[in-house]
């Protein structure tokens, strides 16, 4: 019972773990529906450019004095920032991203901590 | 150096006293009816919110020691101290998909540590044992090397002497062990207020007195000319991506970021956190540059002490008050990780060895006691090895423990996607890759750059000369990148072997869906073994749970 409160998919709303079968169809439904999104592909060029060292192991463009090491790869800072951000926007649960601050919460003091 | 600089002093002081009166009173802080328990005491009652768990994981995984270490590599070493920047940037992706992942099945499951979850999934107390022992073990020195951060901050001030640090310690200990995972939590909030405000004061001011970042820049080219001057050497390449990507692997398998990140209240508040996170290394890859300051300024250590540049660095530069701030962020900034460390290391003492070891009946209550005394065993225990041992020690066990904390990679990160392994081979991979890891880095010298004389014959760094792999190049490659690889194929091979064998491989007690549950999941609820139900899933008792919970 309790299973069907928390996903549309047919397969899934059945309150049984099933046969095999069953479950590897809840499997795929469910990584689709949940938890895979091909927009997590995006956090992987923030995995692997600044991995790359012979990109940004040179001295110039120089800019304000810094060599390019250094600020370029500070830069890539706000390549994380980005591809998070934007992963976090396409995947988040609600849809309303302060939802969960105008929900009714446990208690008085989860919100005194924000 | 020598004498007290007093106005340093007191304003030091003055903060650490702010935070102690914080530590205790955050007991009262988002005040739960019941504080023993170990939702309570040792993950803050699991409800942090976005702003919190900013503070909270931003203060715990960008430690005092961080901030004294990265620029005095910087200092010493060079370009290659500034590895630190991309190893804090492909921390957040990866902790993206990951941790996620990990936050779910333990909201569900009411798990409390890392090794709560191997336990179940593997369905092997053994292999629980294992990451436990392994979290544990790689986390004290991580503990002790905050102590360095005090330490380096006092000896700038002019304070010799253990008590000073002994004192502070003790102090911490008695508000972590009644505040529990809140007492960081409120302190964070000092600390990196503190931190920011003097990264962004040193950042204006130092450079506007030195005469320009390309003095700065010039300064540094000069001192490691005859080098690669401010980049990486050709050979240094490998070994700083390789250590980037390795470090950031281990420091998200580290118990104290699984605690931190543990506490929060939903998926969507660590998903946030991984965008906003990030300032932090702007901030590390900013302070990175103290250490060339330094050098631009003809800085000298303390007692030659390479750990003490920064500190010594700010007392050149700022007027005194300020430097007595910048002295409170640095040690302010040992507290919350020291804290959140020894709770969780008393955490998976609690969990996984004391209950499934010696109490399997043990209460709630018992655990949350179990734990906080566990976690005034932890700190002594630092305290008794920077004290009695040379300093020296912790750092090569640091360097130990990123490399050992890798191998926890297979069972738990691995694990939360893929049950393909068998348990037993997993563990064969574990002993393996931490074979091969030890026998790597005990075969690695410390050679002195100038020189060439060798300073230590072993356990000397974690830069692995391919050479004794048999490739012919000079290029080297971190340690702990080879030892998981090699648990990796253990791993592999043994599972192909063992499940030839027909080995039995035991029942997982985690469901699928558990990987994707957010807070207000109604399961969490309905499941008879949620973390309302005070008996969490599978991990106790060791039979396999209901497999029909859904009639």
């Amino acid at each position: 019972m309790v299973d069907r409160s928390i996903s549309e998919s047919p397969a899934s709303s059945r309150g049984d773990t099933g046969s095999p079968d069953q479950t590897r169809q809840r499997k795929s439904d469910r990584q689709q529906g949940n938890d895979r999104s091909a927009w997590n592909w995006l956090l992987l060029p923030a995995i692997v450019i600044p991995l790359l060292v012979p990109l940004y192991n040179r001295i110039e463009p120089t800019l304000f004095g810094w060599p390019f090491f250094y600020w370029g790869q500070l830069a890539f800072i706000a390549l994380g920032v980005a591809t998070t951000s934007v992963v976090y926007q396409k995947t988040k649960t609600r849809k309303d991203p302060d939802a969960d601050r105008s929900r009714p919460s446990t208690g008085a003091a989860d919100r005194k901590g924000r | 150096m020598d004498g007290i600089k007093t106005t340093e002093l007191v304003i030091f002081v003055f903060f650490f006293l702010v935070v102690t009166v914080m530590g205790f009173y955050a007991a009262r802080w988002r005040r739960p009816t019941d504080l023993m328990h170990l939702d309570e005491w040792g993950l803050g009652g699991r409800k942090f919110g976005s702003w919190v768990t900013w503070f909270l994981v931003g203060g715990d995984l960008y430690t005092a020691y961080t901030f004294v270490a990265v620029p005095a590599l910087m200092f010493g070493a060079g370009a290659a101290g500034f590895f630190a920047v991309p190893y804090t940037i492909i921390l957040y992706p990866i902790f993206f998909l990951i941790l996620i992942r990990l936050w779910s099945v333990s909201h569900v499951r009411g798990y409390v540590t890392p090794a709560d979850f191997v336990r179940a999934r593997w369905d092997s107390p053994t292999l629980a044992l294992l990451i436990a022992i392994t979290g544990i073990v790689a986390t004290m020195p991580y503990i002790a090397l905050q102590l360095i951060g005090i330490e380096a901050v006092l000896k700038t001030m002019g304070v010799k002497g253990e008590i000073p640090i002994v004192v502070a310690f003790i102090i911490l200990a008695l508000y972590t062990y009644s505040s529990g995972l809140r007492a960081p939590a409120l302190i964070a909030f000092v600390k990196d207020t503190l931190i920011y405000l003097t990264i962004i004061v040193a950042v204006i001011v130092i450079p506007s007195k030195l005469g320009g970042w390309d003095v700065i820049f010039g300064a540094a080219e000069e001192k490691f000319g005859s080098g690669a001057g401010v980049l990486l050497p050709a050979t240094g390449q490998l070994q700083y991506a390789t250590l980037a990507l390795g470090s950031a692997l281990a420091l998200f398998l580290y118990p104290h970021s699984i605690t931190a990140v543990l506490a929060s209240k939903n998926r969507d508040v660590i998903k946030r956190n991984m965008s906003a996170l990030p300032a932090y290394s702007l901030a590390l890859g900013l302070l990175a540059l103290l250490g060339f300051m330094a050098i631009a300024a003809g800085t000298t250590p303390v007692d030659g002490d390479n750990n003490t540049i920064v500190p010594a660095l700010m007392d050149q530069m700022f007027p005194d008050w300020f430097a007595g701030v910048a002295f409170a962020a640095i040690g302010i900034g040992a507290l919350v990780p020291a804290a959140i460390m020894s709770i969780a290391a008393a955490n998976l003492f609690t969990r996984n060895i004391y209950k499934e070891y010696f109490r399997k009946d043990a209460s709630s209550r018992d655990e949350a006691r179990v734990a906080k005394i566990a976690s005034l065993v932890v700190k002594l225990g630092a305290l008794a090895v920077i004290i009695f041992i040379d300093p020296q020690f912790s750092i090569d066990l640091q360097l130990i423990g990123g490399v050992i904390i890798l191998q926890t990679m297979p069972a738990l990160a691995i694990g939360l996607f893929t049950r393909w392994f068998h348990p037993w081979a997993l563990i064969a991979g574990w002993v393996g890759g931490m074979g091969v890891g030890m026998l790597m880095l005990y075969n690695i010298a410390r050679i002195d750059p100038a020189t060439g004389e060798v300073i230590r014959a072993h356990f000397g760094g974690s830069a692995f000369a391919l050479t004794k792999l048999g490739f012919d190049t000079p290029a080297t490659i971190y340690t702990g990148f080879v030892a998981i690889g090699v648990n990796l194929l253990v791993a592999v091979i043994a599972t192909f072997l063992l499940r030839a064998m027909k080995q039995p491989e035991g029942t997982d007690t985690t469901r699928l869906e558990d990987y994707f549950a957010d807070e207000d999941d109604p399961r969490v609820h309905d499941l008879p073994l949620d973390v309302g139900d005070r008996e969490p899933a599978g991990d106790a008792g060791g039979r396999p749970r209901d497999p029909n919970p859904g009639t």
